[in-house]
């Protein structure tokens, strides 16, 4: 693409500039680079693997419960800390609050990528549609089973440590979604170049020839959900710290929500693509916000007929559907003598 | 001279219908075997039985010597054994080369290398497959909107830059216009002499087999009716009764 670097200038100082400038909007900003990362993380087993995922929101649930675990677990008895839901103010000092926050991310993100072993081990069996309600299921019941669980507050959730200092963290919070969404992108993009992409287009493609082929498949699937489950557990440990409180179904587990929002942003984007997910990503949180603010009490409404539109009319995406009319453009080469048929084949073979 | 696949007692029923009964052959090195028989006769089904697809009710099936009747289908794969599909199968939404990178061999694919990219030379190889099947210049197009004997060629050519001992091939020539066909029979000998590969087809057209193979194996209802030398077998009274359904 020509204009490659253009959206590299445009997003950068859009990420940048945009806090800046609309001071008031930061969390919203915040929550839409999170929304990229859902996107970008789903469409990685959704678009280049053609494992539709309905349960990639757990890992996020699971992210924010192990970094809160780890935040409070290294300096207060765990259990203590949930019972009182947040009622007995703790003080965290800001060097406590930094070492918990900084090794709470990092065990988040080791922690749901082994989970992505694990459950792909069980999970994987399955294909189609099969596999989109197993993963649903296991995020569902991740939800159930964090709220009966008492060392975590159980469904009355727990409240994080406060951010220290004056501020509330708003502009902390939002730099690294901003930069997580950044390292994805370009981790991502890095990986894409690889035969990583090649390998989990071909299981998109017919897994069974793949399989044929003497391609290490399970093996790929299990390492493409655990990349997704890395940086969906950073992403989770960071937005339940922006939070402030966490519990099990609105917040950790949103399955109906965030986690329905991941696979429709790529949707829309275009999913197999690596700027699709973006682009859905960015275009469908502005369209939420608008309409939340403006057809409040038609907001659901609104967003159904996107969803009707884009599945119906559109199902490539915007950035599939500009791949349609302008292959060129994306370096993709297309027959010129139409009815490219057997004759001149026989001629060339002969 | 060595057997590279040696089948032996081979049964395989589903449910009530029994598709394979006692089958034994052998495979032997460097030469082209060809399985003939009726529709229905059981030809697919040991074809999958061998490369792994499902598991044989009794019997045995070795690769050079070595039991794989209990391995699955990635594993023979990786010991150097292939199959084609009867329905071409390639990867639709890539294009010609990626579709032949892909299918580098990956014996020993460690895992550091999914994180690799393909040296120019793999690349190379790739692209002159691709001329010796006579798609060179469609390289850079979706496999997907190339007609269907473009994709025989291209899945024959993926099959070869996985570099097998054995190739498995089931049908190469249906759905393939005759001139075509001539070509394909020839890239078939060169890939069995030149590249050294063996290569084991399934074949319903008789004048192609009958040029193609060293030795023919038919099967009828499941079992196996005859061996012997194109010759023996174009003259053999039970083949010839099976095709024609005399009872």
């Amino acid at each position: 693409m020509m204009n490659k670097f253009t959206l590299y200038g445009l997003t950068l100082a859009f990420g940048i500039l945009g806090p800046i400038l609309f001071p008031a909007y930061m969390s919203q900003f915040t929550v839409l680079w999170l929304m990229v990362v859902f996107s970008l993380t789903w469409d990685i087993m959704g678009g280049q693997m053609g494992y539709n995922s309905l349960g990639n929101i757990f890992f996020f649930g699971i992210g924010m419960y192990v970094c809160a675990m780890v935040q409070v677990g290294l300096y207060y008895d765990l259990a203590a800390y949930a019972a009182h839901s947040g009622a007995v103010k703790v003080n965290f000092t800001p060097e406590q609050y930094f070492t918990g926050l900084a090794l709470g991310t990092i065990t988040a993100a080791i922690v749901a990528a082994l989970l992505a072993v694990v459950f792909g081990w069980i999970v994987f069996g399955l294909r189609g549609p099969y596999f989109a309600i197993g993963t649903l299921g296991v995020a569902i019941a991740a939800g159930e089973l964090m709220g009966a669980w008492d060392l975590v507050g159980g469904g009355g959730g727990m409240s994080l440590p406060g951010f220290p200092g004056d501020s509330d963290g708003t502009a902390f919070f939002y730099v690294l979604m901003f930069a997580l969404a950044i390292s994805t992108f370009l981790f991502l993009k890095w990986l894409y170049a690889s035969r990583f992409s090649l390998a989990i287009n071909a299981i998109r493609d017919d897994e069974e020839k793949a399989e044929g082929m003497g391609i290490q498949t399970k093996r790929y699937k299990t390492v493409a959900w655990s990349i997704s489950a890395f940086f969906l557990g950073i992403s989770g440990a960071l937005f339940g710290n922006m939070t402030g409180f966490i519990e099990p179904l609105e917040v950790a587990f949103p399955t109906v929500t965030f986690g329905i929002f991941m696979v429709l942003m790529a949707l829309l984007g275009g999913k197999g693509t690596l700027w699709g997910p973006i682009i859905g990503a960015i275009l469908f949180h502005v369209i939420k916000e608008v309409t939340w603010t403006y057809l409040l009490g038609w907001q659901w409404v609104a967003l159904g007929v996107l969803i009707v539109v884009n599945v119906v009319f559109f199902q490539q995406g915007i950035v599939g559907w500009m791949q349609d009319k302008w292959p060129e453009k994306f370096g993709i080469e297309v027959d010129t003598q139409l009815g490219a048929n057997d004759e001149q084949q026989t001629e060339a073979v002969k | 001279m060595t057997d590279m696949i040696e089948v032996s007692g081979v049964s395989k029923s589903y449910g009530g219908v029994v598709a394979n009964h006692d089958v034994s052959m052998k495979v032997p090195e460097g030469k082209i075997t060809g399985l003939i028989g009726p529709n229905g006769s059981g030809k697919t089904t040991l074809f999958n039985s061998i490369v792994g697809y499902h598991p044989i009710d009794s019997g045995s099936i070795k690769f050079e010597g070595q039991e794989i009747s209990d391995l699955r289908v990635q594993e023979i794969a990786r010991l150097g054994m292939l199959r084609t599909f009867q329905q071409t199968r390639i990867y639709s939404k890539m294009n010609c080369v990626q579709n032949m990178l892909i299918s580098v061999p990956h014996r020993n694919a460690s895992f550091a290398d999914m994180f690799k990219k393909y040296p120019p030379e793999v690349t190379e190889r790739a692209e002159h497959l691709l001329d010796f099947v006579g798609l060179y210049s469609k390289r850079k197009l979706i496999s997907g909107n190339l007609s269907f004997g473009q994709q025989k060629l291209l899945e024959f050519a993926m099959a070869l830059m996985n570099e097998p001992k054995v190739l498995l091939l089931d049908e190469p020539t249906a759905g393939i216009n005759p001139t075509l066909i001539n070509g394909l029979i020839d890239r078939l000998k060169r890939a069995n002499t030149e590249f050294g590969i063996t290569l084991f087809v399934i074949e319903h057209n008789m004048r192609v087999v009958m040029n193609l193979a060293d030795n023919v194996y038919c099967l009828a209802h499941g079992e196996m009716l005859a061996h012997g030398t194109p010759d023996e077998i174009q003259n053999d009274q039970s083949v010839i009764d099976a095709y024609l359904g005399a009872h």
